[in-house]
């Protein structure tokens, strides 16, 4: 039996950072603010329609490095495109493979490690950008958790005008029973620099439980590139909650898109922050959402700066008495002039038991912007139904081709077609499972 | 007469509307039907009650399909036993590839988990496309989506083709095509033309019926068919107008 998640252990753990005492504070700070704030009811405007009564932080455990066998095993099975920048795999929380970059990267200054290697490494940088910016939307209690067991991840930085074609990946897996892990992402590219991260979350076993709080940190220097796609395929037995945070610097552009495929419930909460004029943020997700699976996305686009762009387009489906909620806000400061926002919410619903639920939002102090919200959700459109059913197509059949049609808008914002096409096998092989 | 479309007195109605009003009409297998008749007639009530749309209720009637009954049967299970419809306005499918679409059409048809040959596929898809005149990165585009009234209608014929139904009933496939596309399409569809297959080729003009020449031409009028004859009561219709049609048969 492990030993829970409890002070001693946080404690015990924490005194492991003792030679970095920032980091060791800041795991420190999580931990009590963890312990002060209360778990989220249901009556909290921030959780409104989320099933609070199965939030459950009780009965995890830290899980030690896994066998040979197992690493062996899921690292084989971690080659999600062919020739990725970099590969990083991690198991319950521990990175197992970390090959060196490649020699032209490295001596661009270009670096792409483990959290635990980047704590060693660069501290420096880490202690600039870590959890600087990244808020929660309700999640501030998970977001403390995770900053007290904060120890793994991805740290991608990319210096000053390197553009980076190929793109970088790191995988997640859960392998052990209870196990709770932490991963942090962060990705720093510097002016003019240019990049792409694939996240993607997996399980060992589809049954297995786990909790998984996860936080993003994104920062885009001044004419700089992110491209991220998070790929959230947990088993169905696991907590997901992610939380992430998107900085873009002027004319930066960043595109994040949230693929969500697992987990019997997952919580996103998602902040654009828009600091320079002229960026362009692209905040984009798409989910099947099965069985008595909830997903539930809360959003908030900030723009500080004005003549800056932020697009979000989420769009779900829904089968069984799968739930999901949308719940967005635009946020326009008052002398962030020529703001464009727009922020839609679409839902498609397969089954009368299915439910979603959809919270657009606008709070604009200035007076010259172009900003639109919008929510739509709806069956699958009859006419194009019968036009697939008049081919022979049998009506379940025509339902799928429907929803992934539906959900391929976004999938095309995915620029590598590789990766793009990976999600979509994952996507249809949850349809037939 | 049991290698034949057989539509009796069938009686159809949308809403509290009666459009098909004692139809009845009889395709032998080889053989290529027209139908001509005014707007607004229910010559694409037809088509769609023939298909089983579910707007439509059907009060009486019969149609079988080579003996076998089709009215009241699930749309999908229709197309398979080898009905075909043409749509007049064939929906945009956004997200949905040509080429997904079809083979999913044509998996639909094959026995339960077999192998499906994406090569063979590839190779008929390419050369029917080829036929038709169709680009070939059509089969990587939206179904419909963005397509013109000409390449929505070749498309349509593209999917005819591909399915090889027993039954094709094409509504209108000649509107918005200019006289290249007309050529392409009617082509595309005399040379499916043969023992194995019945048309019913449902048009508003004569102009058609020059490239896809029937074997009979009906004239439908309020909902059922007032005369029939050989193809060159298209050309008399033609020249005297739906006008003549109003007052002499309809009346008749
Ligand atoms: N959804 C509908 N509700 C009510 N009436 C309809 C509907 N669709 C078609 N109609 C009517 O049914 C009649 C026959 O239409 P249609 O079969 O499309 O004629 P045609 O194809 O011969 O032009 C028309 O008068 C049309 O207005
Ligand atoms: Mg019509």
């Amino acid at each position: 039996m492990q030993s829970p998640l409890d002070s001693r252990l946080q404690e015990a753990e924490t005194q492991r950072f003792a030679t970095q005492d920032w980091f060791a504070e800041l795991r420190r700070q999580g931990w009590q603010q963890f312990s002060s704030l209360p778990l989220p009811k249901r009556t909290d405007e921030k959780w409104r329609f989320s099933d609070t009564r199965s939030l459950s932080l009780e009965h995890f455990c830290l899980a030690g490095v896994p066998s040979d066998e197992v690493v062996d095993r899921l690292i084989a099975q971690s080659h999600f495109i062919s020739r990725p920048s970099g590969l990083l795999v991690h198991i319950d929380g521990h990175c197992v493979l970390r090959p060196a970059l490649a020699p032209e990267l490295a001596t661009q200054g270009v670096k792409f490690e483990s959290f635990e290697d980047a704590l060693r490494h660069h501290p420096a940088l880490l202690k600039e950008y870590i959890l600087k910016h990244c808020a929660g939307l309700g999640g501030e209690k998970f977001l403390a958790l995770h900053q007290a067991w904060l120890r793994s991840g991805t740290v991608l930085y990319v210096p000053k005008n390197v553009e980076i074609k190929q793109p970088f990946v790191s995988v997640h897996w859960t392998a052990t029973e209870g196990v709770a892990i932490f991963p942090h992402t962060l990705v720093i590219a510097e002016d003019g620099a240019k990049v792409t991260l694939h996240d993607f979350q997996c399980s060992a076993e589809p049954q297995l439980r786990a909790l998984a709080i996860s936080a993003a940190d994104l920062y885009a220097g001044k004419g700089a590139t992110i491209s991220r796609l998070a790929v959230q395929a947990w088993g169905l037995a696991t907590q997901s909650f992610e939380i992430a945070n998107t900085c873009g610097a002027k004319e930066s552009l960043i595109t994040s898109v949230n693929a969500a495929l697992g987990a019997r419930r997952a919580r996103l909460e998602n902040t654009i922050r828009i600091q320079g004029e002229g960026a362009d943020v692209r905040l984009y997700g798409i989910s099947v959402a099965t069985g008595e699976q909830e997903f539930d996305q809360r959003t908030l686009q900030v723009h500080d700066a004005g003549n800056a762009k932020s697009d979000l387009l989420f769009k779900n489906v829904l089968l069984d008495k799968a739930r999901t909620i949308f719940s967005g806000l635009i946020k326009v400061a008052p002398d962030a002039q020529r703001t464009d926002a727009y922020q839609t919410n679409r839902n498609l619903l397969l089954s009368p038991e299915a439910e979603a639920d959809s919270l657009p939002g606008l709070e604009i102090e200035a007076n010259d912007v172009k900003c639109s919200h919008g929510a739509t959700t709806g069956q699958v459109n009859p006419e194009e139904l019968f036009y697939l059913l008049a081919r022979g197509i049998p009506l379940p059949v025509a339902q799928e081709l429907l929803a992934e049609g539906f959900l391929e808008e976004v999938l095309a914002k995915v620029d590598d077609e590789e990766a793009a096409a990976v999600v979509r096998e994952m996507f249809r092989q949850k349809f037939h499972s | 007469m049991a290698d034949s479309l057989i539509i009796k007195n069938l009686n159809a109605s949308i809403g509290d509307r009666q459009i098909l009003k004692n139809f009845s009409l009889t395709i032998p297998k080889g053989e290529v039907h027209a139908i001509m008749g005014p707007n607004g007639t229910g010559k694409s009530t037809l088509a769609k009650v023939l298909a089983g749309h579910p707007d439509y209720t059907v009060q009486s009637g019969e149609a079988t399909l080579d003996g076998q009954p089709i009215l009241g049967q699930e749309p999908d299970s229709i197309a398979r036993a080898g009905l075909f419809l043409a749509f007049q306005y064939p929906s945009e499918i956004p997200g949905v590839t040509i080429a997904n679409f079809i083979r999913a059409a044509l998996i639909a048809r094959q026995e339960k988990g077999a192998p499906f040959d994406a090569k063979a596929y590839y190779a008929e898809l390419y050369a029917k496309m080829d036929a038709l005149k169709m680009d070939r990165k059509f089969t990587s585009r939206f179904v419909n989506e963005g397509f013109s009234g000409g390449e929505k209608k070749r498309c349509e014929i593209l999917q005819m083709m591909m399915l090889k139904p027993k039954y094709a009933v094409l509504d209108e496939t000649d509107s918005g095509l200019d006289i290249d596309a007309l050529r392409i399409v009617s082509e595309g569809v005399n040379h499916m033309r043969g023992p194995s297959i019945g048309c019913l080729v449902i048009t508003h003009y004569q102009r058609l019926l020059e490239y896809i020449v029937p074997d009979r031409v009906h004239i439908m009028y309020d909902g059922h068919i007032v005369h029939s004859g050989g193809k060159e009561l298209a050309v008399e219709l033609e020249a005297k107008g739906y006008d003549w049609v109003k007052k002499e048969l309809a009346s008749a």
